[in-house]
């Protein structure tokens, strides 16, 4: 049976007034002030280093985003962790929040479908990461001009917003599992935690186990072994099951973007190397380096959206 | 009866093995206030999520307007108010911005706007308090909101789950006042209530649930007189000429089913019409003297317990025979 009417009727009220909501709430305010501390911090000290290290780098600004010094390390290291805290703190009582306040029916009885609510509150939760992420970008890039006083060539300012593209849609991961939570409970403080779970997990421990169990399922060659080299087949497995993590995936897609000297993520023979011109790649390049981790946190964001669409379609409207 | 603004026929919802609502056939008619009641859990709100397809119909089909909920439930929403049981609002926000919010989903254009949300706040008295916030606000208070907001979308058909539960008599006997109101504007109303002796005073005509079934429908004096078998009773407080005895003149009153003498001069009718002025007429005509004439009509509490003592009794009756 086809439904009538258009879906996305109703898509730009519910967009615009969560995004006020999202403007205005103090958890943003928190988030936020979070972020740009540290960012600032991080950006601080990476200046001061860049100083010291490269005087004729062509890509001094990107040195920003990577550079670190122990112990604190770079910001795109520290986006990688703050990201999904941002987006767990924005979509985590997106739905169960409607039905606790008992708003949910009187909403869907207006003349919307279920898919402009769930859309327009995905899309307000990413737009508001995405300005803040413009304004991080904005504040970088300025602060950069200003200590360092070298201008920022077109391909740094290209790839510079590529990684803010590529750093949105790993945000959007994180919300379509935050948002799919918080239809899945009722509860908006389970669902909190069940994402702030998972983020803990994917972070600390699936790095530790993803080595464990890549030497389940290909043991060490002692052979390898006793010359201290790692097995290619339990390396190749480890790499494989880390980049089940979109951390991983985002860290790779970044380094590639952001560090124009590297020709490929993940294990690399010495054969391979073998003729292999030094210097940085052209951005076409790089590009078709981070291509697979980019769709894959792109794919990531589609599914579990889909998921949550799934889920929330089928869900009894009374609580 | 009118045009049939919604109809239901042989309408079911389960929820896997159970049958929240089973089988159930009715209609409304434009411009009536229909009341679903019975107890909590017998089925009302389910019936009314499906009218909205808000919930899938398992079974059955029902109309609103013409229109198949399921398959054009855009077209069904814009033309029907909905007011939920224990109604929420967003509390960070005024009842205007609550407003704001609810005419945007709508479509209601931008020059219309402020008007009617005035309209719909003045019509349920909260034009004073439309730049406060709902959190503030009262369990009335909000209901009254969410009455507004039905008059600001202009509703034709108005489903209203539960509105006066929880409502103190005062509250209650306001928001009926205003249900009867929506409907000398026009509008179609369905209610749901556990309350029968509440609602029964605005309703025209109603369906009583249980446990998924409508087991009784129609206005409440038809269903007095098909359970109760008479339903009006008539109190008469009048003294006989000399030489006159009344009760065999009440008796012979058209609609009267039996006539009791209480006391001395009081007498008591049971009929199936309100038939004081008879009675009045038969007291002045065999000369006596009239102090006091009450009627009693029917209650809806009433109707729905001797309904069930009369099944039990004829279940039990069926056994006996065995």
């Amino acid at each position: 049976m086809r439904r009538e009417g258009s879906p996305w009727q109703g898509l730009g009220p519910v967009m615009l007034k969560e995004l006020a909501d999202h403007f205005s709430s103090a958890r943003m305010r928190v988030l936020e002030l979070l972020i740009v501390l540290t960012a600032g911090v991080a950006v601080f000290i990476a200046i001061g280093r860049v100083r010291e290290l490269v005087a004729e780098d062509p890509f001094v600004l990107l040195k920003l985003f990577t550079v670190d010094r122990a112990p604190l390390p770079s910001f795109f290291v520290i986006l990688g962790f703050l990201i999904p805290l941002m987006a767990i703190g924005l979509g985590f009582d997106a739905i169960n929040s409607e039905h606790n306040r008992r708003t949910m029916s009187r909403i869907l009885a207006q003349p919307i479908y279920r898919d402009a609510l769930l859309a327009g509150k995905f899309l307000a939760a990413l737009s508001t990461i995405g300005v803040s992420l413009l304004c991080m970008w904005l504040l970088i890039v300025g602060l950069g001009i200003y200590l360092l006083g070298v201008p920022p060539s077109g391909e740094e300012i290209a790839r510079s917003l590529i990684f803010l593209v590529i750093t949105l849609f790993y945000a959007g991961v994180w919300l379509a599992l935050s948002m799919l939570l918080s239809i899945v409970f009722r509860s908006a403080a389970t669902a909190a935690l069940v994402a702030l779970g998972l983020w803990l997990f994917l972070t600390l421990l699936w790095p530790m186990l993803a080595g464990a169990i890549a030497e389940v399922i290909a043991p060490q060659d002692p052979r390898y072994q006793m010359l201290g080299l790692q097995t290619p087949a339990t390396y190749e497995w480890t790499t494989a099951l880390l980049r089940l993590s979109p951390g991983q995936l985002f860290t790779e897609a970044v380094v590639a973007l952001l560090n124009p000297q590297t020709r490929a993520v993940g294990p690399i023979y010495l054969e391979q190397l073998q003729g292999a011109v030094v210097g940085a790649l052209p951005l076409r390049e790089s590009l078709m380096v981070a291509w697979p981790q980019a769709v894959g946190l792109i794919a990531g964001t589609i599914v579990l959206f889909v998921a949550g669409y799934i889920v929330f379609q089928r869900q009894e409207v009374r609580a | 009866m009118s045009e049939p603004v919604i109809t239901a026929r042989g309408l079911t919802k389960r929820y896997g093995d159970v049958a929240a609502v089973d089988k159930i056939d009715f209609g409304v008619a434009k411009g009536e206030i229909f009341g679903l009641l019975g107890p909590n859990g017998a089925g009302k709100t389910t019936t009314i999520l499906m009218m909205l397809g808000l919930t899938e119909v398992s079974d059955g089909e029902v109309r609103v307007l013409g229109n198949d909920p399921m398959r054009n439930p855009l077209a069904v929403k814009r033309r029907v108010g909905y007011m939920p049981d224990s109604v929420g609002f967003y509390d960070n926000l005024t009842a205007t911005e609550n407003l704001i919010y609810t005419a945007r989903l709508i479509g209601i254009p931008a020059a219309e706007r402020e008007q009617r949300i005035k309209a719909g706040l003045a019509r349920v008295r909260l034009l004073d308090v439309a730049d406060r916030r709902v959190g503030k606000f009262s369990h009335g208070m909000k209901r009254r909101l969410g009455l507004a907001e039905i008059v600001m979308k202009r509703a034709e058909i108005a489903i209203l789950d539960e509105p006066t539960s929880g409502l103190d008599p005062q509250s209650t006997a306001e928001f009926l006042d205003m249900i009867e109101e929506l409907k000398r504007e026009g509008v179609t109303v369905l209610l749901s209530s556990h309350l029968l002796d509440q609602v029964q005073r605005v309703c025209d005509r109603v369906a009583l649930f249980q446990a998924g079934r409508i087991v009784l429908m129609g206005s409440v004096s038809e269903l007095a007189r098909q359970v109760i078998g008479g339903g009006f009773v008539v109190e008469v407080e009048a003294k006989a000429a000399a030489g006159t005895e009344l009760d065999a003149r009440f008796g012979a009153i058209p609609g009267v089913l039996s006539v009791a003498r209480v006391s001395e001069d009081r007498y008591r009718l049971t009929a199936d019409r309100d038939v004081r002025a008879e009675a009045a007429r038969a007291v002045v005509a065999a000369n006596g003297s009239l102090y006091h004439l009450q009627v009693e009509e029917p209650s809806l509490d009433v109707i729905y317990r001797r309904f069930f003592e009369n099944q039990a009794a004829a279940r039990q009756g069926v056994r006996d025979a065995a």
